[in-house]
């Protein structure tokens, strides 16, 4: 009885702490939604808008969301020729002593905070840009490079994961059709891998898309955001531009509100992004077993 | 008689220790409850005002250990909002407030507590030396964009500014930009305090800004403008075209703490640290 009691309260207990998370993302989007409304009600001058100048209250985000998307893309393309090569190695040729070394050491590059890779980027790599390629050094490159850092370990540490996960017996039934391991890892791994690997890239593309401090140090931030036409331009990204004027924006002025709309947007694409991993991971988990 | 002798020797050390206890315990309270503040200010805003904040807070924390002075930055759209809207106890800002915020904080009040003038750099190597208000005007706007137009390399320009709330941006814009009728080029490369504009141009070559008088050191060459050098003497004199206000703020009448703070910054040793920053004194 009394046994029996306790149970059912520490069972309470858990179920309002999880309960609390729910409610605690619940009102933090209802927050930002709120802040939002009068700034999306702008409707197409504020989705497709091609200028963002406050001071003359013109809040157009296209240009910014452009930005992010280039910016996002191209750290992955990066991450991922350097990520999926590294995991395929890791995962099917690599000895194992090598693995033990080499994984850590790449785990370890998540745990880098953001701003020390930040001020890496703006001593070292923009300084080598503007060295080597001419232009201002802060730049959608440097953006790219810093930020495909950031990406990798996610990448190799899910696609690895993955490709291990390709059950024991397809690789021995193709080893022992006459298959050779290369064969074997590209004609038959690496095609059941594909769901895992794709979703380490949209999930980093949506890290990417999220980080601000690295981002926001060696991008540039031109005045007004625009539409860049070369990797050696400086841009604004959907991060860079909250931090940088949330400070200034005059609490309930429309300024404020765009900034909280900034907010949504990038909440809506990382969500839809994580939603679309979810959905992959779902099916390639159903499709192997 | 031995016996004697030893209480009398006791009750000589007993009552020596609780003497001199007593008088240790007594004399700095008796010496210094008048003046020691106690309790917890914070204070943010401004980067401008950043370093006198913190010095005199420093100092003013030595004199007083049981007072927690905290001290951060933000800029001054953040010193007013937050002050006004009694998240801190005192804002700075280096800028005037504006009518809107006075019209969301209309019980703000400003105390003058220094002068402050900008001065616009270059790298040490750039063989410009001075510019004159309406070409600094059409360099920061992109209609000057090769350093040749002013008399120097054949070399694009890079124009580092601040971001918008910034109180020094105010004082660029107003001064420099303003009186043109020009705006600061979309191009620009925006960066959100003194220290990184100095950091951004003492680094490269072409690039130009421009930073609060009291952040030009030697790896940063101040231009003249319209002839006049960049000095507090200059400014001063009123022959330097660029300067403005620092304000400490509080929400309605400072309080004990506040006041006895924005005195101490009113004071020969605030005003001191004011000067010694860079800044002009108003006292």
């Amino acid at each position: 009885m009394e046994v029996g009691r306790a149970e059912k309260i520490i069972e309470k207990v858990f179920f309002i702490s999880a309960l609390s998370s729910i409610l605690i993302v619940f009102f933090i989007i209802a927050f930002i939604l709120k802040e939002s409304i009068p700034a999306l009600a702008l409707g197409w001058n504020f989705f497709l808008g091609m200028r963002w100048y406050p001071p003359h209250s013109q809040f157009g985000i296209f240009p910014i969301v452009v930005s992010t998307f280039v910016v996002g893309i191209g750290a992955l393309a990066i991450a991922a020729s350097i990520g999926i090569p590294a995991s395929i190695y890791l995962a099917e040729f690599s000895p194992g002593w090598l693995r033990n070394i080499i994984k850590p050491c790449v785990e370890m590059l998540v745990g880098i905070p953001s701003i020390v890779l930040g001020f890496f980027g703006l001593m070292v790599l923009v300084v080598f840009i503007r060295n080597s390629f001419g232009g201002y050094g802060e730049c959608i490159l440097a953006g790219w490079m810093i930020l495909a850092i950031m990406t990798l370990p996610h990448v190799v540490s899910i696609s690895e994961d993955s490709i291990r996960a390709v059950p024991k017996g397809y690789k021995e039934a193709s080893l022992a059709l006459g298959a050779t391991h290369l064969q074997t890892t590209i004609r038959v791994i690496l095609p059941n891998a594909r769901s895992g690997i794709l979703a380490s890239l949209i999930l980093g593309m949506g890290n990417a898309i999220g980080e601000t401090m690295a981002v926001l140090m060696v991008i540039g931030n031109p005045n007004i955001p625009w539409i860049p036409s070369s990797v050696l331009e400086p841009v604004r990204v959907l991060t860079s531009t909250i931090v940088i004027e949330i400070g200034y924006a005059v609490w309930g002025s429309m300024h404020q509100h765009a900034l909280f709309a900034l907010g949504v947007v990038l909440f809506i694409i990382v969500a839809i992004l994580n939603v679309i991993t979810t959905a992959v991971i779902r099916k390639g988990v159903a499709g192997i077993g | 008689m031995h016996k004697i002798k030893a209480v009398v020797i006791a009750a000589t050390v007993v009552v020596a220790i609780a003497a001199v206890g007593t008088a240790v315990f007594l004399m700095p309270k008796s010496s210094l409850t008048e003046e020691r503040l106690s309790g917890k200010l914070t204070i943010a805003g401004s980067t401008t005002l950043l370093p006198i904040n913190e010095e005199c807070r420093r100092l003013l924390m030595e004199k007083n250990p049981e007072l927690r002075i905290s001290v951060s930055g933000g800029g001054s759209g953040h010193g007013i909002k937050a002050a006004g809207a009694g998240e801190i106890d005192i804002g700075a800002a280096s800028r005037d407030i504006k009518s809107k915020e006075m019209e969301v904080y209309p019980d703000l009040k400003l105390v003058v507590i220094g002068k402050d003038s900008l001065a616009i750099v270059v790298h040490p190597n750039n063989p410009v030396n001075e510019l004159t208000m309406e070409e600094a005007s059409k360099i920061f706007s992109g209609e000057i964009n090769n350093w040749k137009e002013v008399g120097g390399e054949d070399a694009k320009i890079r124009v580092i500014t601040r971001e918008g709330g910034s109180g020094t941006r105010e004082v660029f814009e107003t001064y420099v930009m303003k009186r043109f009728g020009r705006e600061i080029a979309g191009a620009a490369s925006v960066k959100p305090s003194n220290g990184e504009v100095r950091a951004t141009v003492s680094g490269d070559k072409n690039s130009i800004g421009y930073v609060s008088l009291g952040f030009v050191d030697p790896s940063l060459k101040a231009l003249k403008i319209d002839g006049v050098e960049a000095t507090v003497e200059n400014v001063l004199s009123g022959d330097y075209p660029i300067s403005r206000s620092l304000y400490l703020i509080t929400k309605g009448e400072p309080e004990q703490l506040e006041k006895a703070f924005i005195d101490y910054m009113l004071s020969e040793e605030g005003q001191k640290v004011v000067e010694d920053n860079g800044y002009i004194r108003v006292k």
